[in-house]
C-alpha cells in the first residue's frame, strides 16, 4: 500500500550534541577480542556518540607499539571453533588460526588493529591507557600508540566517563 | 511504501525518509535533501555524492564511511566535518540511497 504524504518526510538524525556517551573497556589482547570494542566504538562514533576507550591488563597489547600489529587468535580453550580441543595445541596452530582470521577480516574490508584505532581517533574517539597496567608492564607513553591521550588511573577514567554507558570486553 | 513531496516532486521513501527509487534523485534534489538536514552543498560534498551514486550502482549497496574514505581519498575527519555527527547516514540520505548496511 502506498501512502501519500504532503509534508516532506525527513529522517531524524537527532540533535547534535545529544550528550550520549559510551565507555568501552578493553581488557583482552587476543585478536578476536580486539575487534568487538573497535567495531562498536566505530559504530557509536558514526552515530554521533562520544566514545572513550580504556585499555587495561591484556588490552594493553592493542595499544602497545610492539604488539598492536601482531595480535593473535588461538583456538585453544575456545569451543566455538568446533574443532577437537586437542588440535588447538598442535605446533603452528595459533599461527594458522591467526592468518585465517586476519584473512577473513581483510576480505570484509575491515582494517587491521593499528589502522582501525586511527579510524576511531579520526572519527573523534578518545583512547586512554590504564595506569596500573602501565606500571605492571613497566611501560610509558613512549611505548604506546601515539594517539593514546594519556595514562590515567581507574578513578580518572570513571570521572571522565560520568553518565556514560559502559561496555566491558 | 510512502510517497512524500520534496521540492514539489513526488518521491518514494522508506519509513524513515530515505529514498527508495534510485532514479528519482538528481543533483537538484540533493540540494533540497541537504538543506532539510541543515547542510549547504559545496563541490566537495557533490563529488562525494557522485562517488556514492556510482559505487551503489556498481556494488548494489551503499558504501560505508571507511569505503568512502578509502576510495575517494577523503580523510575520515573531513567526512565528519562535511556531514557532521552521522556522516555515513547523512551522505546516504542526500545521495538518495539506503543507509549503509556494513558494520565498518
Amino acid at each position: 500500500m502506498t501512502t501519500q504524504q504532503t509534508a516532506p518526510l525527513v529522517p531524524d538524525f537527532g540533535a547534535d550534541g545529544s550528550g550520549r556517551k559510551l565507555a568501552i573497556i578493553c581488557s583482552k589482547g587476543n585478536l578476536d577480542m580486539a575487534y568487538p570494542g573497535l567495531v562498536l566504538a566505530n559504530a557509536a562514533l558514526g552515530e554521533g556518540v562520544e566514545v572513550h576507550m580504556f585499555f587495561t591488563f591484556w588490552g594493553f597489547d592493542m595499544i602497545n607499539k610492539k604488539t598492536m600489529g601482531n595480535l593473535k587468535f588461538t583456538p585453544i580453550g575456545n569451543t566455538a571453533t568446533h574443532m577437537p580441543q586437542g588440535l588447538g595445541g598442535l605446533p603452528g596452530m595459533t599461527h594458522l588460526a591467526t592468518s585465517q582470521m586476519k584473512k577473513a577480516i581483510a576480505e570484509l574490508d575491515v582494517p587491521e588493529v593499528p589502522e582501525f584505532l586511527q579510524q576511531v581517533v579520526d572519527s573523534g574517539g578518545h583512547l586512554w591507557a590504564c595506569r596500573m597496567s602501565a606500571d605492571m608492564q613497566h611501560l610509558t607513553e613512549e611505548n604506546l600508540y601515539d594517539e593514546v591521550e594519556g595514562i590515567i588511573s581507574a578513578a580518572d577514567f570513571i570521572e571522565l566517563t560520568e553518565g556514560a554507558q559502559v561496555i566491558f570486553i | 511504501m510512502t510517497v512524500t513531496t520534496i521540492a514539489d516532486r513526488s518521491i518514494h521513501v522508506d519509513a524513515e525518509g530515505f529514498l527508495t527509487e534510485y532514479d528519482e534523485w538528481d543533483e537538484e534534489l540533493a540540494d533540497t535533501l541537504a538543506a532539510q538536514i541543515g547542510i549547504e552543498l559545496t563541490d566537495e560534498h557533490r563529488a562525494l555524492l557522485r562517488y556514492l551514486r556510482v559505487d551503489f550502482a556498481d556494488q548494489g549497496e551503499t558504501a560505508t564511511l571507511r569505503r568512502v574514505s578509502a576510495q575517494t581519498g577523503t580523510p575520515v575527519k573531513r567526512l565528519f566535518e562535511l556531514f557532521p555527527a552521522k556522516p555515513a547516514k547523512k551522505m546516504a540520505y542526500v545521495a538518495g540511497l539506503p543507509k549503509p548496511r556494513g558494520c565498518v
